[in-house]
């Protein structure tokens, strides 16, 4: 229950910078108290959006993250002005959120484990991709690749930046191209969708994570409601295209509190183990149309016909369109 | 919006002074449904069209076609968005809005490509993807995701033609090749014009405005370098002469296959992959950034004021949504 200051005028209660509406339940709640609780509200579960400081802060070993990169900042290239200007825009996001935009990646331990770690911010223009956060996603991957070392994304984004046009439309490509290469070369990546998780994001690298966790009751939908509605006029049930929506319907494999987040991945990071040497059939680059050819058919037909035992999914990865 | 699905939109308005009236005049031209999509083009391109249908997991989207193609004697694997020309067609082609159902075809055609050494085109003109409940429910984003993913590795070269509207995620599940190609009056988006519209100016009236500031045309994309080639249109466009329209598209593919076909497939798909690794532009800080330079003091001030500590705490009611966000 929050605690009621007697004797004071009703508007200064509950000073904003001390307490936050809940709202799931409509409690005030104390801030420091919900920092306490990973800013999840202790009455009704509600999972308050965070920064991704806060995030990592949360995740890995304490001290142990690493960032890279903290100085790609983004270009207006289009001169994009709607009711303010890009630079605008970006500026203030700047000041409040202290980033450059709206990702984060480095290396850090998880359980005492190396990971390669990209953790989106939504509180910079909506966590929207534009070229620096793809740029990041894209980095991430690869060090993952180049360090054999688990990628985990976190995500909080409303999707593709519309102030970068198709250059930010050409950030699902990139992104999606390295996550190609982390499966090639059988790193493990796990992908967290948060709230939200929409549009060019969740259509590209976040859908495709080895495992998919995410959190309770997060957005997570590829058109949005206006989009939907405009378009086609459907009227769209409550509960449509949150988290638990998206484990009925197959493409989320575990919601996980934010209070488990860290443990379940650190248990799913003793599973998922890069092998030492590194693909054994599908080197990320084969030589010749007549080997492609081949090896696809092979790959198709006999998963094992190298020798080694694993599972079918990671022996063809090139050619392999099975579940689409 | 169902006046725009059927492709009425008004009379074309006099834009010779008017930058913006100009932007609109061209998206208008680009969403005009009398223009050749995938089946009348290649009617005229091929000799030979072999359609495949299906998933193999759930249907048959009639909103993308895919198939093998004979043109000028060599085999292609053929892949493209199909609107309907008129109100029967585009019902029953779902007014060319695929479900997932129409990517996982592609990727399952565009496999046989791979494993069958033929070359990959496709036709890219699509508002975007279906965006009702059946489509997102059976994880269109998955489904866009994986083919664009495929086809950043496919071992085999992909030329891209974007022939009317590139919209959005939708179009990009079909977009990703070593060549992109446009046509003169085609666009191609992050988001619809009416979109962005709705979401960054606040209301759906600003679409001109909004598709002039994306920079939507198929000359603006190639200078940006987005679209390699823009192939210009005959007459009043495409659609006043389709059959000169899929001549000029086949000889210019024609002539990108033989480039491709002379590299070997590993340095194809490494170029490929670096044609897209590097595309958006950023800059290392340190430099001041174009941002700070361009702010005014009472932007600086202005943004200075309402800076909240690095973790601010959420308004109460839901859902804040900044600007920025897209929604297909
Ligand atoms: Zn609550």
């Amino acid at each position: 229950m929050p605690v009621r200051l007697p004797f004071r005028p009703r508007r200064d209660a509950y000073p904003p910078d001390l307490w936050t509406k809940c709202p799931g339940c409509a409690e005030m709640l104390f801030n420091k108290q919900l920092d306490k609780t990973l800013r999840v509200c202790p009455h009704c579960g509600h999972h308050f959006r965070i920064s991704a400081r806060m995030r990592v802060e949360q995740l890995v070993d304490q001290g142990s993250f690493v960032e890279r990169d903290a100085d790609l900042a983004p270009v207006d290239t289009l001169g994009f002005v709607d009711l303010k200007s890009y630079p605008d825009r970006l500026l203030a996001a700047q000041l409040s959120t202290g980033l450059r935009d709206a990702a984060v990646w480095g290396v850090a331990a998880m359980g005492g484990k190396r990971i390669s770690l990209c953790v989106m911010d939504f509180f910079f223009i909506g966590g929207s991709m534009g070229s620096v956060v793809g740029e990041k996603v894209a980095r991430a991957g690869e060090a993952a690749v180049a360090e054999r070392i688990p990628l985990l994304i976190v995500s909080s984004s409303g999707g593709a930046r519309m102030q970068e046009g198709t250059y930010s439309l050409m950030q699902l490509v990139k992104t999606m191209s390295v996550v190609e290469r982390v499966k090639a070369a059988r790193v493990p990546f796990i992908s967290v969708m948060t709230d939200p998780t929409t549009g060019g994001v969740f259509a590209s690298f976040a859908v495709v994570g080895d495992v998919n966790l995410a959190e309770p009751n997060a957005l997570i939908r590829f058109a949005g409601d206006r989009v939907s509605a405009g378009t086609i006029g459907e009227e769209l049930p409550p509960g449509y295209a949150r988290a638990e929506f998206w484990i009925s319907h197959g493409f989320v494999d575990r919601i996980v509190a934010r209070a488990k987040l860290r443990d379940e991945i650190v248990s799913l990071l003793g599973f998922l183990i890069a092998p030492i040497n590194g693909p054994t059939e599908p080197a990320p680059n084969p030589t010749s149309r007549p080997r492609a050819f081949f090896s696809a058919l092979t790959g198709a037909l006999s998963p094992d016909s190298n020798g080694e035992s694993h599972p079918a999914d990671t022996a063809a990865p090139r050619g392999g369109t099975t579940n689409g | 919006m169902v006046e725009r699905l059927l492709g009425r939109h008004g009379a074309v308005e006099d834009h010779r002074d008017d930058p913006v009236s100009a932007v609109w005049a061209h998206v208008q031209q680009a969403r005009n449904l009398k223009r050749p999509h995938t089946l009348e083009l290649l009617k005229a391109m091929a000799d030979e069209f072999i359609e495949l249908h299906g998933d193999r997991l759930f249907g048959d989207d009639t909103a993308i076609v895919a198939g093998l193609a004979r043109i000028a004697g060599r085999r292609i694997v053929v892949v493209g968005f199909q609107k309907g020309q008129d109100t029967e067609e585009n019902i029953r082609r779902n007014f060319g809005l695929p479900h997932p159902d129409g990517y996982r075809k592609a990727m399952r055609v565009m496999d046989l490509a791979e494993r069958f050494s033929m070359p990959i085109l496709t036709f890219v003109d699509v508002q975007g993807a279906f965006p009702g409940a059946a489509a997102e429910e059976r994880g269109i984003a998955e489904a866009i995701a994986k083919s664009v993913g495929l086809m950043t590795r496919l071992r085999t070269p992909i030329v891209v033609v974007i022939t009317g509207e590139g919209g959005s995620g939708g179009a990009l599940g079909l977009a990703v090749g070593d060549t992109i190609i446009a046509l003169e009056n085609s666009i191609y988006s992050v988001i619809s014009p009416e979109g962005c519209a709705t979401i960054l100016w606040r209301s759906g009236e600003q679409s001109h405005e909004a598709a002039t500031a994306m920079k939507v045309t198929a000359g603006e994309q190639q200078e940006l370098g987005i679209v390699d080639i823009v192939i210009p249109e005959p007459g009043d466009g495409a659609h006043t002469d389709p059959v000169e329209t899929a001549r000029r598209i086949k000889e210019v593919v024609l002539e990108r296959l033989d480039v491709l076909g002379r590299m070997t497939i590993d340095e194809l798909v490494e170029a490929r992959f670096q044609k897209f690794r590097v595309m958006g532009p950023y800059v290392v800080a340190d430099r001041p950034t174009p941002p700070q330079e361009r702010a005014s003091i009472t932007d600086r001030l202005r943004g200075l004021l309402s800076t909240r500590p690095s973790m601010p705490s959420m308004p109460g009611g839901g859902h804040d949504v900044p600007p920025g966000r897209e929604e297909v």
